[in-house]
């Protein structure tokens, strides 16, 4: 167990040494976007334990080392979740026998299916407290549902992968689980199809909460949706039991596809746990891995485009992300920018060799006046550069 | 009283020069210089402070606001951004030094996406423009906040507006894709899009709620939702405003998330009984007005449970809409709450906090006791399933010492809020109203932090200065402030 102040002390003196420091929590997510140097390594992996839990407020809040599955423990134990369903992409990025931390997942700001209706990490981030680049301890938001006090820096350090701060509490809204689950199958939809089909579902009074598409071989890799065969379009519903059922029956006459089948809440719970996981996604240990977001209307372009790179993937947020796995080499790099960008869309490299994920742009490079300001905040934040130097941006 | 910055001597010098160059970059009809017509622009929802500008500039294109903030960038002048200054904190206030760049005709909705569920539309679309723009489709934009049929969608953005349904759908932040905007060197910047995730750093999240002191926002790429089949809602009147609270903790507990849960105190609801009729209970001391949304069955079973709760904390009456007419009529009094408080009392102070809901009955009574010690009336209306606390102070604006106690009644509620757990603001922003409070909430370093970060988006400090922070000396006389 470490405090609080003894991260503000490493902070501190490596400022005093001028030496960068790689920021963790347990590394769950290292393999992501671009590899760090730095001399010494500051994990808040011993920041750990629930502070406050106030189910009737809808509030949680931890230090940032708390283990991601110790907080959906206690949710559930309440009766309550975390509303973005962040994923775990263990199979994606490498176990290493540790648990993804709080702090983690609010610095990648990675969402899950769920996202779709119901908003990203960011949405639901209500109070942060961190350690900044000036060795100070700073907070935002606070433990409140609704604050607009000050500039809103939990969503400015939410997502910047340590880079601004080291989170050391994060404050987060939550929401009651949903008592029943119910899934809506429609097989042998191709992609265009299909992502109509969830626009349509996503557009409709319903409230679906979860809206994919996976190809015939994405499909298969998913053990609760084997056998059914040929390209599936998932549609959730999460509500109370009478309401899934007639919902997810509306939405069923609405397509009249034959063969549609509905999926219970056992079933819907694991299918969906794959697809937070980006489980249908067939990544070889030698493929790098990408998410693109776009319109969820452009996602079935860039997924046909790329296929001509030798990549696989499947559609999330009904279209609007695009998971692909491919071969880790530049061209292929560039192939899935160029897709990305025709879209009007952006990607991120979740998953490379060090060659490949230092040489490239891991996000989009910024304009030239957005990169200016990008400059001005890091210096504002972290004016000696220490914190994870390089992780998003080459040389920043 | 708050205090204004001084005015840049050079600025006010150099005024006729500056006014023909600003004129240069605008239509015809563009700057505003005439005393009489720069006096509707001297004052927004924060009316006790008035200031005439130097000049208003009404611009029609992206490229115009960037000419305009070109132009102020490199003759020093200082620049507030205003929608239709309907700001309850005081944010388009203007300084005498400064051009107001007002956004209203910048009002066209240029594109809908149904298949992809959004809208791009400019700063200065009002809020219900853009629900009215697409309800043909059975599709809204989801944030509400009262003044949803005057206040633009640019002032939504930068005061990160809420309204009575955020505990279902969010405030303004996320409900946004992307922005368009201009940067106080002149450069048009585009945050966002039609995406729901962006790469690299939150700078859509950093943007909304910013008020004005980052950049000039032209354009606002919003998500649009379907609405549900149909809504409904109930009111339920207590003997206390405990046993309220209590009842909030057990509809949450419940698993149910009513979209909205309003909550009012006796005041606000004689208040709002004598102004809309709406058949309040007068002989209750705290009401909750909860709807649900779903089909005509969802609606009765959720309605049914949640009369079978609050029967669990002997209400004085429960009354279930049985149509959209009734559901309408129990709102019609919440909504027509600050006319009806301008009816017992001309001259009001609308305040923003938010608290832990735990906290509302100790915060309840601690407001009743500064009223009675104040000598001022106040009423309560709650967004009791979030927290946001709008008590309505009641003051006459005929009498100084009574704008000066309603002002420190205020100071005093908000004190309260941040001491309870809780914030200065939760959907109003800081604006001048609260800018001297913030050293309750913050940390001269945190202060000093976020400053910081302004100036990197505007190093010499010309977007909507001497809001939100404690003026700095250097700023209050008008000096560039150092980054």
């Amino acid at each position: 167990m470490i405090s609080e102040d003894s991260i503000l002390a490493t902070v501190a003196d490596a400022v005093r040494a001028r030496e960068p420091l790689l920021i963790q929590g347990n590394g769950t997510k290292s393999g992501m976007l671009r590899p760090v140097q730095a001399a010494r390594t500051l994990s808040t992996a011993g920041l750990s334990g629930i502070n406050l839990y106030a189910p009737k407020e809808l509030i949680i809040s931890a230090w940032a080392g708390t283990p991601l599955p110790e907080i959906e423990a206690a949710l559930a134990a309440s009766g309550q979740h975390l509303i973005a369903e962040p994923p775990d992409l263990s199979s994606l990025l490498g176990k290493t026998g540790k648990p993804q931390t709080l702090g983690g997942i609010t610095a990648s700001n990675l969402s899950g299916p769920r996202r779709v209706a119901w908003g990203a990490m960011r949405d639901h981030v209500m109070g942060v407290r961190a350690v900044t680049g000036r060795a100070e301890i700073i907070r935002s938001g606070g433990r409140v549902l609704k604050n607009v006090t000050g500039l809103d820096l939990c969503k400015l350090l939410t997502g910047s992968y340590g880079t601004l701060g080291v989170i050391t509490e994060v404050t987060l809204k939550v929401l009651p689980a949903p008592d029943a689950t119910g899934t809506l199958v429609l097989p042998g939809l191709d992609a265009a199809a299909g992502t109509a089909a969830l626009s349509a579902a996503l557009g409709s009074p319903f409230g679906v909460s979860g809206a994919a598409w996976l190809p015939q071989d994405a499909a298969a890799r998913v053990p609760g949706l084997a056998g059914i065969g040929g390209p599936l379009t998932l549609i959730r519903i999460e509500d109370f039991a009478p309401s899934v059922l007639y919902r997810i029956g509306r939405l069923k006459d609405q397509y009249a596809l034959p063969g549609a089948i509905t999926l219970d809440t056992a079933q819907s719970r694991s299918v969906w746990a794959d697809v937070r996981d980006a489980k249908p996604l067939a990544a070889g240990a030698d493929d790098a891995v990408w998410r693109v977001s776009v319109r969820p209307s452009a996602g079935p372009g860039v997924l046909n485009a790329l296929r001509a790179s030798g990549t696989v993937g499947f559609l999330d947020w009904g279209g609007g992300l695009v998971w692909l796995a491919g071969p880790a080499d530049t061209a292929t790099h560039a192939a899935v920018e160029a897709a990305a960008r025709a879209a009007g869309g952006v990607w991120t490299l979740l998953r490379a060799p060090d060659t490949l994920r230092g040489a490239v742009s891991v996000v989009p490079d910024e304009a030239a006046p957005m990169a200016r300001i990008t400059r001005a905040v890091k210096a504002a934040m972290d004016p000696g550069g220490i914190l994870n130097p390089g992780r998003l941006y080459a040389g920043l | 009283m708050i205090r204004q910055p001084g005015s840049k001597p050079e600025v006010m010098g150099r005024r006729i020069h500056i006014l023909a160059g600003l004129r240069a970059l605008l239509p015809e009809t563009g700057l505003i210089t005439e005393p009489n017509l720069l006096k509707p622009y001297e004052t927004d929802g924060l009316s006790a402070y008035r200031q005439v500008p130097l000049a208003v500039a009404l611009p029609e294109t992206t490229e115009q606001v960037a000419a305009v903030l070109k132009y102020c960038h490199q003759n020093g002048v200082r620049v507030v951004p205003r929608g239709a200054g309907t700001s309850l904190s005081g944010g388009a206030l203007p300084m005498e030094d400064s051009v107001v760049v007002g956004m209203m005709r910048m009002n066209q909705i240029l594109d809908i996406d149904y298949p992809d569920r959004c809208a791009v539309v400019q700063a200065g679309v009002t809020n219900i423009g853009i629900t009215n723009a697409v309800s043909e489709n059975g599709f809204f934009y989801a944030p509400d906040p009262s003044s949803q049929l005057a206040c633009m969608i640019g002032g939504n953005v930068n005061m990160n507006s809420g309204g009575a349904h955020c505990l279902k759908y969010g405030v303004t932040a996320n409900n946004l894709l992307g922005l368009k905007i201009v940067t106080i060197d002149g450069d048009i910047i585009d945050i966002g899009g039609a995406h729901l995730d962006a790469a690299g750093y939150d700078w859509l999240g950093l943007l909304t709620g910013s008020e004005g002191m980052l950049a000039i926002v032209t354009e606002v790429t919003v998500r649009i939702l379907r609405g549900p089949e149909g809504a409904r809602a109930m009111l339920a009147a207590f003997g206390s405003n405990e046993i309220a609270g209590a009842a909030v903790d057990a509809i949450i507990s419940s698993g149910i998330i009513p979209v909205a849960l309003e909550f009012m105190d006796r005041p606000a609801i004689h208040a709002c009984e004598a102004f809309a009729h709406a058949g309040y209970p007068l002989d209750a001391e705290a009401m909750l007005i909860i709807e649900v949304e779903g089909s005509a069955e969802e609606q009765d079973r959720l309605l049914g449970q949640l009369s079978a709760i609050c029967q669990r904390f002997d209400p004085l009456s429960l009354k279930v809409s049985q149509s959209p007419e009734e559901s309408l009529a129990i709102w019609k009094g919440r909504k027509g709450a600050f006319g009806a408080v301008g009816r017992i009392s001309p001259d009001y102070l609308c305040m923003d906090g938010t608290i832990p809901t735990s906290q509302l009955p100790h915060v309840l009574r601690r407001i009743q006791e500064m009223s009675d010690s104040y000598g001022l009336k106040v009423a309560n209306i709650f967004h009791a399933g979030d927290g946001n606390l709008h008590p309505l102070i009641m003051f006459d604006a005929n009498d100084p010492s009574s704008f000066h106690k309603a002002e420190e009644f205020g100071a005093d509620i908000l004190k309260l809020c941040v001491e309870v757990g809780g914030c200065l603001t939760g959907e109003h922003g800081v604006g001048v109203e609260k800018r001297d409070l913030m050293q309750v909430q913050f940390h001269a370093h945190e202060l000093q932090q976020q400053r910081e970060i302004k100036s990197a988006f505007d190093p010499d400090w010309l977007l909507n200065p001497s809001k939100v922070f404690p003026l700095l000396e250097p700023e209050a006389a008008g000096l560039p402030q150092a980054a």
